[in-house]
C-alpha cells in the first residue's frame, strides 16, 4: 500500500507547526500588529533570516541530496534579488519624479518621465539611459517571472555545460565558485548595467505603498515563511520520490546509478536548475527586507558560508539545514551586533566582533571532523538512530567501499 | 609741447648712440624700465627679448639673476643692479655691464624684483641661448632639457649654432636630434622640415611622436564653397559613416551657416513661457502631456510670430545640399602634413610591434605571479588531491611575517634573505599542523577538506585581522629592486617582477629536483599513486603525506614574500589569489608541474590579452577570463595536459 506522504515524511508536519506558530508568534509580539515587544528591525532580521533558511533547503537538496557541492548558490540569490530590486527601483523612483514634474508648468510627457527616471537612477554611475537588462524594470509581473527565468537560465546553461562535461566533486565546486565570481566582478562593473557596486538601494519602500515598515515588515515576514513553507514542502515531495532515490544514488555512486541506465546529467540538471530557482525566490524575499543589494553580495565567500550552514545543521535532512542557516546566522547577527558580552581574561579582553570569525571557523572545523551529522544529528540521539562508524581503512578499493571497522564489528 | 619734443630728441639721440656704440645693458634695462618694474608675464615680453637679443655677455648674468630675485631697482634714479645682502638691512648693489660696486644702500631705497613663475620660464627660455654654449656641461644639459620641455622656434637658430663646437659627444647626439625635432615643427623651409620627418621616422620614443601628432591634427569645418588656401585633409559627405546628417547639421549650426534646430526642452520652455490663462495657443496646459500636441501649440505660436519656427527636414537638407564638409590641417604645408602621416603610419606599426612585446613581457610577469601562487598548490592539490582553501592564507602568512622580520631588521636586503626561510619554516609548521589535525582524518572525503579548510581560512583571515588591523602593512622592496628595466619608451618591465620571474623559475626547478631526484620526491609520488602498496614497501605514508603537505604550504609563505612585496599586504591577501591560482592548477592539469606552468602562462597572458583590448575595465578582463576558463574546461576537462593511464586516478 502506498503511504501517505505526510506519512513518509512527519517532519514535514513539524516543521510546519513550528513555522506557523513561529510566525504567529512574532506577528504578535510585533510592533506593527502585536504588543510591541519585538522592534520591527528584529522583524526583519528574523524574516531575512527565514529567507536563508529557504535557500539552505535548497541548498541541502543540491549538495545534502544529489552530492553537488555547489558554491554558487548565493549567486541566483543575488540575481533573485536584482531582479525585483530593478522593479522596485524603477516604480518607485517614477513616482517620485511624476510627483516632482507635476509640479512644474507644463504636463511632462511619458518619454520626459522616464528620462527623468533614467537619471534619477543612473546618476551616480555618469550615466541616463536605461540599459537593455532594464527592459522590463517597467513591469511587475515580467520582472517577478525574470526573478526565476533568469537565475534558472543561468543555472541551466552553467550546468548544462558543467555536467555534461562530466565535471564532478571538488572541481564542480571550484567552477561554481569561479562563476559566482565573474558574475561579482561582471556586476562590480559601472557599465554592467546594475549601478556597479553602487548596487540597488531604497528596496524596502514598497511603491504606492503608504503603510509603515512596522507593517510591512510583517507583510515580508508571512510572505517568507509562506515561501519557505512552500519550499520545503517541495524539497521534502521531491526527495521522497522516485526522483529522491535517485538523487541520492547519484550522491552515493554516480557511476552505477548511470550504468543503471538513468541519465544522471539529466537529473543533476534538474535538481541545479530547480534549487537555483528556489535561491532567487529567497532572494526576491530577502532583498527588499535587507532594503540594498550590491555585487559584495554575491561575493564567493557567501555561498561559502551557506554550506557552513547547512553542514553545521547536517546535510542530507531538510529540517538540519533550516536549523542550521538559523541558528548560524542568528548567532551571527548577535555575535557581530555587539550583543555578546566581551570576555575580559585580564591580560586581554575578547571582542567577540573580532573573534565571532575565528570561533566560527574553528567550530566548523570541528563540526566536520568530529559531527558530519551537524545539529540534525542529535535528533537522531533523540530517535535512536545510529549510523554505522565508517571510520577506518578501506577494504575495497573504492572510497564507498565498505570499511575496515564495519566488517570487523 | 616742447617737453615732449625734447623728449622725443633725446630718445632718438639715445638709439643712435646705442647703435652706433654698443650700449650698455642698463641702457636696455631703462629702456623697458616701466615694465620691468611692474613685472607682469602678459607685458613682460619686449623686455627679455630685447635683453636675450642684445648680444651681450653680460646678459646671461643679469637674468639669472633676476630670475634668482636678487635684481635690484634704485627708486632715487630707477636703475636696475643686482643686489647682495649687506648688513642690516642693507645691500651691496653691483652695476651689470661693468661689474663694479656701485654702493651700499638701505632697503627702503630699494625695489626687489620679483618675477613670478611664469616670468621665470620666459627668462629661461630666453637663457636657453646663452646656456647652450655655456662651458659647463651640465647647465647645456640642463638648457637641452628645457628645450624638450618647452619647443619654441626661436630656439632653433641659437640651438644649430651650438651644434658645431659642442664638445661633448653625447650632448651633441643629444643637441642634434632635438634640432631635427625642432625643425620638423619650426623650420622656415619646407624640405628642410619634410627631409627631417623623412630622417626621425622609425623612432621610437615619445617626443618624436608628440613633434609629429600636432602636424596631423585636423579640424571639421563647413563652408559653402570649399576653399582653395587650407590644406584639406578630407572632404566628408554628410550621411557618411563619418559624418552623420545630424553632425553635419550640427556642424552648420556651430559655424553659423544655418540656424539651431529646436530641442524638445526648447519647446518646453517655450510653452512655459506662453502661457495665457491656463492655455497654450488655445490648447489647454494639462493636454501638453505628449509631443504632437506640444508640436501644434508650438506651430501655433510659431505662426503667431513670438517664437522661432520649427526648422523642417526640407531646410535641413537643403543647408547640407548647399554647403560641403570637410577636414582641413593647422598645418598650411600638404608636404609637411603627408610626410608626417607616412611617418607616423610607420612609427604605429614599430610601436604596435613593440606593443606586443611589452605585452608579453606583462603577461609572462602575471604568469609567473599565477604560478608562484599556484606552485605550492601544484603540490597538495596537484599531487596530493587535498582541496586546501586555506592556501590563500598560508600565502597571506608568509607576507606577514616578511612584514614582521622587517620589523627587526632594518636593512632592506637583509630581512628579505631572511624573510624567505622564516615565511618557509612558519608556513610549512603551519601546513604539518593542519595536515596532522584536520586533513589526515578527511582523506576519503574530498568536500569536506574544502569545507574544513575553508574553516581555517576565515579563521587565519580574521585572526590577522585581529593581531596586524585591517590596514595594509608595508614590505619594502629593497633598493636594488627598484625601478624598471627600460628597453625604450614603449617596452619596459619592473625589477621586482623580473625578480618574481626568475623566483617562479628557481622554484619550478626545486620542484622538479625534489619530485625526481630525491627520495621524498620518490616516495611523495608511491604514496599519491598508491599509498597501501607504498605503505608495504616500507615508506611511511602518513609522514610522507605531512611532509608533502608542508612543502607545499612552505612554498605558499615563499610565494606570499614575493607578492608582498608588490602588493599591499592585508589579511584579504590571499583570498585574492585563491580562485586564481584553483584555475591555474585545474586548467593546466591536475597533478602535473608542466600544467601548472602553461595554465599559469595561458591565465596570464589571456587576461592582458583582455587586459590590452579593453584597457578602462581591468574588472571585465576578469570576467571574461573567468567565463573562458568554465568553457575551456568544457573541452579540455582534465586541463591542458592530462595525467594518462593509471596514474590519473580513475
Amino acid at each position: 500500500m502506498e503511504r501517505s506522504f505526510v506519512a513518509k515524511n512527519p517532519s514535514v508536519l513539524v516543521f510546519l507547526t513550528i513555522l506557523s506558530l513561529f510566525t504567529i508568534a512574532v506577528t504578535v509580539l510585533s510592533e506593527g500588529f502585536g504588543i510591541g515587544v519585538i522592534s520591527t528591525s528584529f522583524v526583519k532580521t528574523l524574516g531575512k533570516t527565514l529567507c536563508l533558511c529557504l535557500i539552505a533547503v535548497a541548498m541541502d537538496l543540491v549538495w545534502g541530496f544529489t552530492g553537488i557541492l555547489s558554491l554558487g548558490h548565493f549567486a541566483f540569490f543575488g540575481l533573485g534579488g536584482y531582479m525585483i530590486g530593478m522593479w522596485l527601483m524603477y516604480e518607485r523612483t517614477r513616482l517620485i519624479v511624476v510627483e516632482s514634474l507635476s509640479q512644474g508648468e507644463i504636463p511632462p510627457t511619458p518619454s520626459e518621465v522616464v528620462d527623468a527616471v533614467g537619471t534619477q537612477i543612473f546618476g551616480v554611475v555618469g550615466s541616463s539611459d536605461f540599459p537593455l537588462v532594464w527592459a522590463f524594470s517597467d513591469s511587475l509581473i515580467l520582472q517577478l517571472i525574470l526573478v526565476v527565468l533568469v537565475p534558472g537560465l543561468l543555472a541551466l546553461v552553467f550546468g548544462w555545460l558543467a555536467f555534461r562535461s562530466r565535471v564532478t566533486g571538488v572541481y564542480l565546486s571550484i567552477l561554481t565558485q569561479a562563476m559566482t565570481l565573474a558574475l561579482a566582478l561582471y556586476l562590480f562593473q559601472n557599465d554592467s548595467g546594475l549601478r556597479g557596486n553602487n548596487g540597488l538601494s531604497g528596496l524596502q519602500n514598497l511603491p504606492g505603498v503608504t503603510a509603515s515598515q512596522d507593517i510591512v515588515s510583517i507583510w515580508f515576514l508571512w510572505a517568507s515563511a509562506l515561501a519557505l513553507g512552500l519550499g520545503y514542502m517541495l524539497a521534502a515531495w521531491i526527495v521522497s520520490g522516485k526522483f529522491g532515490s535517485i538523487i541520492r544514488g547519484i550522491r552515493d555512486n554516480e557511476a552505477r546509478v548511470r550504468f543503471l541506465g538513468y541519465s544522471v546529467e539529466v537529473y543533476k540538471l534538474a535538481v541545479f536548475t530547480l534549487t537555483a530557482c528556489i535561491a532567487a525566490i529567497a532572494g526576491a524575499l530577502y532583498y527588499p527586507q535587507a532594503g540594498i543589494i550590491n555585487p559584495e553580495e554575491m561575493a564567493p565567500i557567501a555561498s561559502i558560508y551557506l554550506a557552513v550552514w547547512v553542514a553545521i545543521g547536517g546535510r542530507g535532512r531538510l529540517y538540519g539545514a533550516v536549523i542550521g542557516a538559523a541558528f548560524v546566522s542568528l548567532l551571527s547577527t548577535w555575535f557581530t551586533g555587539g550583543q555578546a558580552p566581551d570576555i575580559p581574561l585580564g591580560f586581554y579582553t575578547i571582542k567577540w566582533v573580532d573573534w565571532w570569525q575565528v570561533l566560527l571557523g574553528v567550530s566548523f572545523v570541528l563540526v566536520t571532523l568530529f559531527a558530519p551529522q551537524g545539529i540534525g544529528g542529535l535528533f537522531d540521539l533523540w530517535t535512536n538512530r545510529r549510523h554505522p562508524d565508517r571510520h577506518g581503512a578501506n577494504l575495497g578499493p573504492d572510497d564507498g567501499s565498505l570499511r575496515e571497522k564495519e566488517a570487523t564489528e | 609741447m616742447l617737453r615732449h619734443f625734447l623728449a622725443g630728441l633725446a630718445f632718438l639721440c639715445a638709439c643712435v648712440t646705442a647703435d652706433a656704440q654698443n650700449p650698455g645693458l642698463q641702457t636696455i634695462l631703462q629702456e623697458h624700465q616701466e615694465i620691468i618694474a611692474k613685472s607682469s608675464r602678459k607685458t613682460i615680453k619686449p623686455a627679455i627679448d630685447a635683453i636675450a637679443s642684445s648680444g651681450l655677455p653680460q646678459a646671461q648674468e643679469m637674468l639669472e639673476t633676476w630670475a634668482a630675485k636678487d635684481m635690484w631697482m634704485r627708486k632715487s634714479d630707477g636703475l636696475f643692479f643686482a643686489g647682495k645682502k649687506g648688513e642690516g638691512r642693507t645691500y651691496e648693489l653691483t652695476d651689470f655691464d661693468t661689474g663694479d660696486v656701485v654702493g651700499t644702500f638701505e632697503k627702503s631705497e630699494l625695489k626687489q624684483l620679483k618675477p613670478n613663475s611664469g616670468i621665470r620660464a620666459m627668462i629661461g627660455t630666453a637663457l636657453v641661448q646663452f646656456q647652450l654654449t655655456d662651458p659647463d656641461r651640465a647647465k647645456r644639459l640642463a638648457a637641452l632639457q628645457s628645450i624638450q620641455r618647452d619647443p619654441e622656434g626661436v630656439l632653433l637658430e641659437p640651438l644649430r649654432a651650438s651644434i658645431k663646437d659642442e664638445p661633448d659627444a653625447g650632448l651633441k647626439a643629444q643637441k642634434q636630434r632635438i634640432e631635427r625635432l625642432l625643425t620638423i615643427g619650426y623650420d622656415e623651409s619646407t624640405a628642410a622640415r619634410v627631409s627631417a620627418i623623412e630622417e626621425i621616422s622609425g623612432d621610437l620614443s615619445v617626443d618624436v611622436r608628440a613633434a609629429l601628432n600636432p602636424l596631423v591634427v585636423t579640424a571639421r569645418k563647413a563652408a559653402a564653397v570649399l576653399p582653395t588656401d587650407a590644406n584639406i585633409a578630407v572632404i566628408l559627405e554628410p550621411g557618411s559613416e563619418m559624418l552623420t546628417r545630424d553632425q553635419a547639421y550640427d556642424l552648420l549650426v556651430a559655424s553659423d551657416l544655418a540656424a539651431p534646430r529646436v530641442s524638445a526642452g526648447d519647446i518646453r520652455a517655450a510653452l512655459a513661457a506662453n502661457i495665457e490663462g491656463g492655455r497654450v495657443a488655445g490648447i489647454p496646459v494639462a493636454q501638453l502631456n505628449d509631443d504632437a500636441t506640444r508640436a501644434r501649440a508650438y506651430a501655433a505660436l510659431a505662426e503667431a510670430g513670438v517664437v522661432p519656427a520649427l526648422v523642417t527636414d526640407i531646410e535641413i537638407n537643403a543647408a547640407l545640399d548647399t554647403h560641403v564638409f570637410f577636414e582641413t590641417y593647422a598645418e598650411p604645408s600638404p608636404e609637411v602634413t603627408a610626410a608626417a602621416a607616412r611617418a607616423l603610419e610607420q612609427i604605429e606599426l614599430k610601436v604596435g610591434l613593440n606593443q606586443t612585446l611589452d605585452l608579453t613581457l606583462d603577461a609572462i610577469s602575471l604568469g609567473s605571479i599565477y604560478f608562484l601562487a599556484a606552485i605550492g598548490l601544484a603540490i597538495t592539490f596537484g599531487v596530493m588531491g587535498v582541496i586546501n582553501m586555506a592556501h590563500g592564507e598560508f600565502i597571506m602568512m608568509g607576507a606577514y611575517t616578511g612584514y614582521v622580520v622587517q620589523q627587526f631588521i632594518p636593512d632592506h636586503t637583509l630581512s628579505i634573505i631572511v624573510a624567505i626561510p622564516m615565511a618557509f619554516a612558519v608556513t610549512f609548521a603551519m601546513g604539518v599542523a593542519m595536515e596532522r589535525l584536520v586533513i589526515r582524518w578527511l582523506y576519503a572525503r574530498p568536500l569536506e577538506t574544502l569545507l574544513a579548510t575553508f574553516g581555517i581560512s576565515i579563521a587565519l583571515q580574521q585572526l590577522a585581522k585581529n593581531i596586524f588591523g585591517t590596514q595594509a602593512r608595508p614590505l619594502t622592496a629593497p633598493g636594488w629592486l627598484d625601478g624598471a628595466w627600460v628597453l625604450n619608451d614603449v617596452v619596459s618591465i619592473s625589477y621586482i617582477r623580473i625578480a618574481i620571474f626568475v623566483l617562479a623559475m628557481i622554484f619550478l626547478g626545486l620542484f622538479l629536483y625534489i619530485m625526481k631526484r630525491t627520495r621524498l620526491g620518490l616516495e611523495m609520488r608511491a604514496v599519491t599513486q598508491n599509498p597501501r602498496m607504498a605503505g608495504s614497501m616500507g615508506i611511511n605514508p602518513g609522514r610522507v603525506n605531512m611532509l608533502t603537505f608542508g612543502l607545499g604550504s612552505g612554498i605558499a609563505g615563499i610565494a606570499g614574500v614575493a607578492i608582498g612585496l608588490f602588493a599591499k599586504v592585508t589579511s584579504d591577501l590571499g583570498s585574492d589569489y585563491i580562485v586564481q591560482s584553483f584555475m591555474t592548477v585545474v586548467v593546466g592539469g591536475v597533478g602535473n608541474i608542466w600544467g601548472a606552468l602553461a595554465g599559469a602562462g595561458m591565465i596570464g597572458f589571456l587576461q592582458k590579452g583582455i587586459e590590452w583590448m579593453n584597457p578602462s575595465n581591468t574588472l571585465a578582463a576578469q570576467t571574461y577570463m573567468i567565463i573562458f576558463i568554465i568553457i575551456f574546461i568544457q573541452f579540455r576537462p582534465r586541463g591542458i595536459i592530462a595525467l594518462k593511464g593509471r596514474a590519473a586516478g580513475d
